[in-house]
Order: structure tokens, then sequence, then C-alpha cells
């Protein structure tokens, strides 16, 4: 079996996989969530009438009111409200129409600010902590390999999940208004995770075999490594994914597009780290090669 | 001889650990009865309570998983404090009486866990506020949020000015009631200091009104008829039983040194999180069920131990839990959830590696030692990846801070019953004969000299 032969096909697919959340992204961007944009958010059981929730809102003067529906209720979204006009809205509905409010969150400006810079900073740290972590680990491979190269392959696989994700999660805002929190920021982080799981066990079986030192080529050692550790990578990614798969089936509602990104994103990681990141070691040595000759 | 040794020696430290482990785990509370009354005794252990008393024997260890506001449901709330009007020095002050203050007017609500803790972000200071299994949150708001700064005013040329007989000269207030039209009153009682100030201004305003003004409004404005000496006086204003009850907590307590303001707020009711518990223990138990079946489909023998290693992580799993008082979150159980999985991998990869071994000619002893030996620089990497980034994750708070500490948690402790657990019971039958069987770790044969 020679994967990394079809090394251009893989590109191309992840490019087909890539573009439409690309482009969602640029034209819609994500649907950000109370935390970070501040507001409150009002989940109600026991009344179903659109109309009505939507009047009741008004009457309490929420503003910029979007509703989603649930089996049971509704979920009003809005800017933040009073605890005054709270209370107004939650006596008419208890006592004028028998429903009951389940949860509220109510996210003011100056802890929205400070969610979104924790946030930033929180993935800026993990990205540079990896690679560093990376580069370390593979800094002694031997020739002809190059430290950085792990690293930084390693990296680019990681950045091809974290793209799509943000992509199906835009297209996910944009259509059915699923929302970006920090649960998904963590979701991220977390197939991040599992993507450098499965990466590095090729990776480490590919120092292992340049160790042992045979006649073969860059790209012929490369190629036997993968084969060799794509058993245990399907299988280790197939466990953490069925038990994710799991959760998402029948999980509580309040992680559910958690649960989501992370049954995406384990496939994704562990498609990225068979399909890409040991091919593209394999471009870049290629490339490096031709030049030096 | 000497390897051997080492086995058994490992094997006495894993019982001894699954023990302790157990014993946290059981539910606890036993009481027997002796047939000679023995010493009176109370240990004042900080978990164990262990109690001695007649012929009867106490022992009860207080460890329980504390569920998150997500799961038992309740309320957070963040306050910050306008500390504007205070000098510099006496902030740190302020904000300790301002946190004794609302954790006194929310112990009227008699709940089992309330936190109460001041924080500080950038220039802001904050109150966070954390009421689990609180019903009506709405009156929390109300108790906790007003600064009930009482004040008596008497009427001096056209408007009401100062006396300098504050909320601060009460001893205590009490919610009343008419005689006459059973309406709520709330009685107070002066220290003697304010007793003796009340008599004076009663004293000096027979015939005038005299205002009773909170946080700067006038809610009663009798008029005096006469001194009143003894420190006692009554506020009648337009209030139902519930204002009435809140005002008697809130003149108690004290009044708040400064304003404060919601910043945030999130409740969830109870119902929702029984819900949430109750799908998250379906799910976990489906997804227990299938990763053992797969483990045991495709590793066999093997996938037996890692069976029984799964069963010591949650045995692990959930005695660490009680002893760190971890909070369970919905983030902490998919935490946990997401560590099953990757304990999981952790034994995959020593499978595949021991089969790779057993292939290539080694040993059934050898290949079984190698590997774990040769699947470790894998594991190790791949596993500190995803603690640091649960090390980045917990800065974040919240549900992601529960679910960074329980995953942490569960990397940490599914390496343990990897390499202390599985290791050891796999090391104790690797001498056997019958398990000698190329089925049992589906390869084609296993080479029988060394």
């Amino acid at each position: 079996m020679n994967l990394i032969k079809y090394r251009k096909w893989w590109y191309i697919l992840s490019f087909i996989i890539i573009i439409p959340g690309t482009i969602s992204l640029v034209l819609y961007g994500l649907k950000p969530s109370i935390d970070f944009t501040g507001g409150t958010v009002i989940e109600i059981e026991g009344l179903k009438d659109k109309v009505k929730v939507e009047k009741l809102a008004k009457d309490a003067k929420f503003e910029n009111i979007t509703l989603t529906e649930t089996g049971k209720g509704y979920i009003i979204r809005s800017k933040p409200v009073s605890e005054e006009n709270h209370k107004s809205f939650k006596a008419e509905l208890t006592k004028n129409n028998g429903a009951t409010e389940v949860r509220i969150e109510t996210v003011g400006p100056s802890i929205s600010k400070e969610i979104t810079n924790r946030a930033f900073i929180s993935v800026i740290l993990a990205s540079i902590l990896i690679i560093l972590y990376l580069a370390y680990m593979f800094r002694r491979v031997p020739k002809p390999a190059n430290s950085w190269a792990f690293g930084i392959t390693a990296v680019l696989g990681i950045l091809h999940d974290a793209l799509v994700l943000l992509g199906i999660f835009s297209l996910l805002g944009h259509f059915f208004n699923v929302e970006v929190d920090p649960l998904f920021i963590t979701a991220i982080l977390t197939v991040i995770g599992f993507s450098v799981h499965d990466t590095v066990v090729i990776y480490d079986r590919i120092r292992e075999n340049l160790v042992k030192g045979t006649s073969e080529t860059f790209e012929e050692v490369v190629n036997k490594s993968l084969v060799e550790m794509l058993d245990r990578d399907i299988s280790t990614s197939f466990l953490a994914w069925i038990i994710v798969f799991v959760l998402y089936l029948f999980g509580g509602e309040s992680i559910k597009f958690f649960v989501l990104a992370l049954v995406i994103g384990i496939l994704l990681g562990t498609y990225s780290s068979i399909f890409n990141s040991a091919s593209l070691l394999v471009t870049w040595q290629n490339y490096r090669d031709k030049r030096h000759k | 001889m000497k390897k051997k040794n080492r086995t058994w020696l490992r094997l006495f430290f894993l019982l001894f650990l699954v023990a302790i482990a157990l014993v946290i785990d059981w539910p606890k509370e036993v009481r027997v009865q002796i047939p000679k009354p023995i010493i009176n005794f109370e240990s004042k252990a900080p978990f164990v309570k262990f109690k001695t008393k007649g012929n009867l024997v106490d022992y009860k260890l207080n460890l329980n998983i504390k569920e998150g506001l997500d799961l038992q449901g309740g309320s957070s709330m963040t306050y910050s404090a306008d500390l504007s009007k205070i000098p510099d020095k006496d902030k740190a002050s302020a904000m300790e009486s301002l946190q004794k203050i609302i954790e006194t007017r929310i112990n009227a609500f008699g709940l089992t866990e309330p936190v109460v803790r001041t924080s500080k972000s950038g220039s802001d200071n904050r109150i966070n506020i954390e009421l689990p299994g609180i019903k009506n949150t709405d009156e929390a708001i109300d108790l906790i949020g007003k600064t009930a700064q009482l004040e008596f005013k008497e009427f001096k040329g056209q408007e009401f000015v100062s006396t300098g007989l504050t909320g601060k000269d009460l001893k205590k207030a009490t919610v009343v009631f008419d005689p006459n039209t059973n309406k709520p009153q709330i009685s107070l009682e002066f220290t003697s200091d304010g007793a003796k100030k009340f008599e004076e201004i009663t004293g000096r305003n027979v015939g005038q009104q005299i205002a009773i003004d909170l946080d700067g409004k006038i809610i009663s404005a009798p008029k005096v008829n006469e001194k009143i000496s003894g420190g006692n006086a009554q506020i009648t204003g337009e209030f139902d039983i519930k204002e009435a009850n809140a005002l008697a907590i809130q003149l108690n307590a004290g009044a708040l040194p400064a304003p404060i303001k919601i910043i945030e707020q999130r409740t969830i009711g109870a119902t929702l999180g029984q819900d949430s518990i109750n799908r998250s223990l379906i799910a976990g138990i489906i997804g227990v069920l299938a990763v053992c079946i797969y483990m045991l489909i495709y590793y066999r023998l093997l996938g037996v131990f890692s069976t029984i290693g799964l069963v010591l992580y949650l045995i692990f799993m959930l005695a660490l839990f009680k002893l760190f008082g971890v909070t369970l979150t919905m983030g902490g159980i998919a935490g946990l959830i997401l560590s099953i999985g990757m304990s999981m991998e952790t034994d995959v990869l020593v499978f595949e590696r021991i089969r790779e071994e057993l292939r290539g000619g080694h040993s059934f002893i050898s290949a079984l030692r190698l590997g774990f030996v040769k699947a470790w620089p894998s594991i190790r990497d791949s596993n500190a990846v995803s603690l640091i980034i649960c090390a980045i994750l917990y800065t974040a708070g919240g549900m992601i801070r529960g679910f960074a500490i329980v995953l942490a948690l569960g990397i940490i402790v599914g390496l343990l019953t990897t390499f202390l657990g599985t290791r050891t019971l796999i090391d104790l039958i690797s001498k056997k004969k019958f398990v000698k069987k190329p089925w049992f770790f589906r390869v084609e044969k296993i080479e029988e000299i060394t």
C-alpha cells in the first residue's frame, strides 16, 4: 500500500473540504454567543406559540430579540435584560401562560470582553506551545530529515482541522443559528490535542525507522511508517470517536454542539494526520532535496 | 527471581491503591452496636466522623461528589462593586465587609453550600455568588443587590435632612403585624446609643414629621406625637410580607458599604440539570460498553485486561473526585467520558506494539514486556500535548475549567492504570502456559524459543 504516492489527491481532497467552510467564514463569519457579545438568553418551556412568545418579550422591553425553537418551548436571545424587565416578563409568562422559565443567563459587556480576550489568548498560547513542544520533541531526528519540518507540518495539519471545524460552524451558524461559545473554543483545543496525538504516533514511528537506518528513500520510510501505524491510528481514533458519538446521541442538551464539534473534529484530526501531515513532510523534504541538487 | 518479586510488589501496591479507592468510593455510614459501653469519643478529622457514645459506634465518611450549578440547578451571579467613593486604603476592607454582609443576607435562604467570593478584574472589584439549589432567584437578587442604607431624617427649613441616626444604630429588626390592619411592619430595636439619639430626635420634633429614608427614598414619614424613649420604633410602609421580610434581613445584616451592580447572571432550573445527569449517565454506560466490546473483539485476551483496567480506572477516578472535592459540571462529565477514550488509546498503542513484537519473532515474555517499553515514547509525547492543552484551558474558568481538570486527572489516572494495573496483570499471566495461544493475541503464531 502506498499512501504517500497519492499525496496530490489528498491535498486536493483537503482543499475541497476546506473551501465551502472558508467561503462561509468570509461571507457570514461565526455567530458568537452572549458570552462574547453580552446579552441575555432565556429558555422557556410550556409555551409553543411563537407569536405569543415574541409579544411577551417585546412587552417586557427586550431588545434585538431572536427566537429559537426547542422541543418543549423557545430560547429567547436579546440584548442584556434588566432585572425589572425580566421580572415583568417572568410574571407574565408564568401567570398568564402557564409556562416556566428553565434557564436564564445574562452577561454584561465588561464580562463578555474579558471572555473574548481570554479565548484569544488561550488559542494563541496553545498554538505556540504546541509548535515549540513538537520542534523540541523531534529535535534529534536523523538526517536527512529536519526537526522544524516535523513541527511545522504537524501544525499545518492542525490548522487544517481547525479551519474546517470553524467553517462547518460558520455554516451551522448561518443556517441553523448554532452559536460559537467558550465551550466551542474548548472543543477546538481538544480536537487539536487529538490531532497531535495521531500525528505524534506516526512521526514517532518515522523517527524510529529513520534511526534504524535503511537504504530506503525518505519517502519510502515515511510511507512504511504510515502503513505500519494505520491500524492503531484508526483504532485509537475510533475508540475516542465512538465514545463522543454516543455522548452526542444520548448526552445532555447543554453540551450538544460542543460534543458535535468533537465528533467532527476527531474524524478530521485522524484524516489530516494520516493523509496530510506525513505527506507534507515528504513534499517538504523533496523540495529541499531538489534545491540542494 | 528478582523480576518476579518486583511484579508481586507492584501487584501488592496496586491492590493497596484499589483498596483505598474502594473505601473512599463506598457509600458510608456505619453504626455498630457493641455489647459493652466504651469511653465516649469523638474524632475531629476533616473527612471522617468517628464517634462513640454509650455502646454505639458511629462512623461516617463525609465525602461526596459535588455537583455543579448546571447539574443540580441554581444561580450564579457576578456583581461589580462601585468603590469610587471609598478612599483607596479602605477599599480592601470594604470588599471584605461587602462579602460578609452578602453572606449574612444569603443565609436567610438556608441553602446548603452558597459561595460568596470577591475577585478583581483589572480595576473592577467583583463579587461572585453561587447559590446552588435556589428556587427563587429573583428574590435573592433583590435581597443581595439592595444597599439598604437606612436613615432617619428630620424636617428643617424646606427639606428633610440627616439626623445621624442610621441603620448602624440598629440592634435588631423584625417583622411584626399591625394588630388592627394585619399589615406587615418592621419593628426596630436600637442599640443603647441609638436609643439615646432616637429619644433626642423625637424629643425635638414633637408635632412634626420625621422621615425614614431607605437608599435615598422616603419609605415612611410618621408624625411624632411625643418623645419616644426605650429604643423601639416601627416602620409602617406600603410593603407586602415578602418585601418586609427582605427588608428585615437586610437591616439585620447591615447596609452594603458600597453600591453593587449585577453584571452577569446564570440560572439553571433543577429539572434541566437532572435531565443532563440522566442522559450523560446513559451515554457514559453505552460508551463504556461499546469501547469494551471493541477491545474484546479486536484484542481478545489483551482486551480482557483493558476491560479490567477500565474498571480500575473508574474506581480510581471516583475516589479522586471525592478526595479532591472536584465539582462535577456538564463540562466535567464530557471530560470524564473523553478521558475514557484517551485511556483506551494508551492500551491500543501498547497492545498493537505487543502484537508487532510477537509478529517480529520475539519470545512471548519479551514481546509482552517490549510492548510497554517501546510504546512509551509516543504515549508520553501525545499525552504531554493533551496536558499542555488542559493547563491552558484551566485558566479559562467556569465549565471549561471543570472539563480541563477532569480531563487532566483522567489522562494521568489512565496512564497509571495501564502502566501499573494492566501491566502487572499481564506480567502475572505471562508465565502461564494456557495463555500462550496465538488466537488470544490475534497473531499467526508465537515463537517458542527466546
